[in-house]
């Protein structure tokens, strides 16, 4: 049987699911024998049945609310693959994920139990430069110019000519739909890197929550929200089609360690507790720049990462979604961990890289991160109903 | 799992086939389908649809089409033959347990479908055997695929080609009596018992 049950609660309803995952988990430790065994379905939120759409417009694991687990996952194009194989490729690729995301196995999938919790699986797919090179067409994205300052960039994380970005809020069900996505491309395509990353996991707490990152700041309270027209400017051209920068950058967690907290709430301009801006008490309240300290000097510092990175017009905005990372620690003890950076903007040149360029030329954070991967993907329209994403691109 | 798994002979079988005809049944499932359902089917068969069907994907030798076969009519239907321009011999076969290992063969009678019913092709069961293939099937491709029915209807269905590689059966050897070397490295199986 391959259909599946829709989530009894999606979306705006996860926001009560901390606490009623709480009530229940205390239920069910109960010693009180009349308490009922099993939670009535009604006060169960079923995160694994929710369900993102495939089809649409534009593709899904954009403005979808992050899950918890993301793999994105680059390729390099074998030398056959032209136009028409990237045709094939892309129809096979778009099947799959389509059955994934409605929580059903893929054709000639070998492990198809593994398919009945979507938990919100989207499968989103950005064509790099030598795709469209592959395909004879001119590529509207390019590599990043180098920021010497502050890159570190390695081979082993940078580039790709196709990536697939897997985000659920089960790591099972990201990994199956991984394997199922690399199986399809083999034909086509090699492995050139896998990048994995976590936010809290679905019902923690309450959905929309700022999440935190392994530096412990509240990490995307400025970000265009999901559904509101700044998103949209930001975000999608009219076409449906908008860009992704994907950077991995590393956190210095031992040299980040040595800071008081005031320091570390000054290097970017916000309190770790709150996430208000210096300025204020809230984590939504406006930063004041003009504001000035007893000293005469501004509250929010010149040089912390919001006041550089600040942007007031959302056509110059971008969207950041990343997702945390935070591999073996090396044997005496030193994190390597950091942030999968993802960021999408309709434009690269025009809004990107403005920032990273005034980021890189001055921010007190720059210490304590070091971008170690650089990637650039046009992120096609969604697929119609039946078609495959990058159809209108392709075809 | 008892799978026999002999890849790398099956594939040599595999092209040799390609010119062998010991069944008489093959030559006509070669033979040019009736172009269209629509304007033979009978009553009987205007229910008769294959739902998810693939075709693993190979260059050349042997390959397989799986998919569920649909009667949504009210008779049962029996597939007899099954065609497909990329293979000029193409069999209905079963695979069965035979000493420890799984081994298909042709399905006497072909394929019943009851009425309201359907009956599923996959790796490790019942499938439509392609052999000796004349194009090879990639990855990503649209096959179109005629099936026959026992009232000498046809009904096409497209098949996407997907790159697999599960467990492999072997051919019965001598099954319906001919002379059928056996087979091996049936792109077939999986997660299957
Ligand atoms: C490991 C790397 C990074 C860390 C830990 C980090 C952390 C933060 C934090 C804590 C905030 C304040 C809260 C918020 O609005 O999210 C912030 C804001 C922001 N960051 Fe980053 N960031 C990183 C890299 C980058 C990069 C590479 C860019 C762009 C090139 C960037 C652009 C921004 C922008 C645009 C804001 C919002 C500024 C505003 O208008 O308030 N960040 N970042
Ligand atoms: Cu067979």
């Amino acid at each position: 049987m391959t259909i599946s049950r829709r989530g009894l609660f999606t979306g705006g309803a996860a926001a009560i699911g901390g606490a009623v995952a709480g009530g229940v988990a205390v239920a069910a430790l109960s010693p009180d024998p009349t308490a009922p065994p099993i939670p009535s379905p009604a006060t169960l939120v079923d995160y694994g049945q929710a369900i993102e759409p495939f089809y649409g417009n534009r593709q899904s694991g954009v403005e979808t609310e992050a899950q918890a687990h993301g793999a994105f996952v680059a390729f390099t194009l074998l030398p056959g693959t032209d136009r028409g194989a990237l045709a094939r490729m892309m129809r096979l690729l778009s099947d799959d994920a389509a059955r994934l995301t409605r929580g059903e196995a893929p054709l000639a999938d070998t492990e198809r139990e593994l398919a009945v919790v979507p938990a919100r699986l989207t499968v989103t797919f950005g064509f790099g430069p030598g795709l469209y090179q592959a395909a004879g067409l001119p590529s509207p994205v390019a590599p990043l110019p180098a920021f010497p300052q502050i890159d570190k960039l390695e081979e082993r994380w940078s580039g790709g000519d196709l990536l697939i970005q897997i985000c659920a809020d089960d790591p099972i069900t990201v990994a199956h739909a991984q394997r199922m996505l690399v199986k399809d491309s083999r034909p086509f395509a090699t492995v050139r890197w896998v990048q994995r990353g976590f936010r809290r996991s679905a019902g923690m707490e309450p959905a929309r929550q700022t999440q935190r990152n392994l530096l412990g700041q509240l990490d995307g309270t400025a970000n265009p929200a999901s559904g509101t027209p700044s998103f949209g400017t930001a975000v999608w051209r009219a076409d449906h089609s908008t860009q992704l920068v994907v950077r991995r950058i590393r956190a210095e967690l031992e040299s980040w360690d040595l800071l008081g907290r005031t320091d570390k709430e000054n290097a970017v301009g916000r309190t770790l507790g709150t996430g208000a801006p210096l300025t204020g008490v809230n984590e939504l309240d406006e930063p004041d720049f003009t504001k000035l300290d007893a000293t005469g000097f501004p509250v929010m510092p010149d040089f912390s990462h919001v006041t550089r990175a600040r942007q007031t017009d959302d056509r110059l905005k971008i969207v950041r979604r990343p997702y945390n990372y935070d591999d073996a620690p090396a044997a005496d003890g030193t994190a390597d961990c950091g942030l999968v950076f993802a960021s999408y903007q309709s434009d690269i040149v025009r809004q990107f890289i403005p920032i990273q360029q005034r980021l890189a030329e001055k921010d007190l954070l720059n210490e304590w991160i070091t971008p170690i991967g650089s990637a650039v993907f046009e992120i096609p329209p969604g697929a119609p109903e039946g078609g495959w994403v990058g159809q209108q691109v392709l075809v | 799992m008892g799978w026999t798994s002999r890849m790398g002979a099956g594939m040599a079988l595999a092209l040799a086939l390609g010119g062998l005809a010991a069944c008489a049944e093959d030559s006509t499932a070669a033979s040019t389908p009736t172009p269209s359902a629509t304007s033979t089917a009978a009553p009987a068969t205007a229910g008769l649809t294959v739902k998810d069907p693939w075709i693993k994907a190979a260059d050349t030798g042997m390959t397989a089409a799986f998919g569920t076969l649909v009667n949504g009519g009210t008779t049962d239907v029996t597939i007899v033959s099954a065609a497909a321009s990329v293979s000029p011999m193409m069999e209905l076969h079963e695979t069965t347990m035979v000493n420890g290992a799984m081994q298909m063969q042709p399905k006497q009678g072909g394929f019943t479908i009851p009425a309201g019913g359907e009956h599923v092709l996959e790796p490790g069961g019942d499938h439509i055997m392609m052999m000796g293939l004349t194009t090879p099937v990639k990855a990503g491709d649209e096959i179109t695929v005629t099936l026959t029915l026992g009232d000498g209807t046809t009904v096409p269905f497209t098949a996407v080609g997907k790159p697999y590689t599960g467990a492999q059966e072997s051919y019965a050897p001598g099954a319906h009596g001919s002379a059928m070397p056996e087979m091996t490295g049936m792109p077939s199986a999986g997660a299957h018992s």
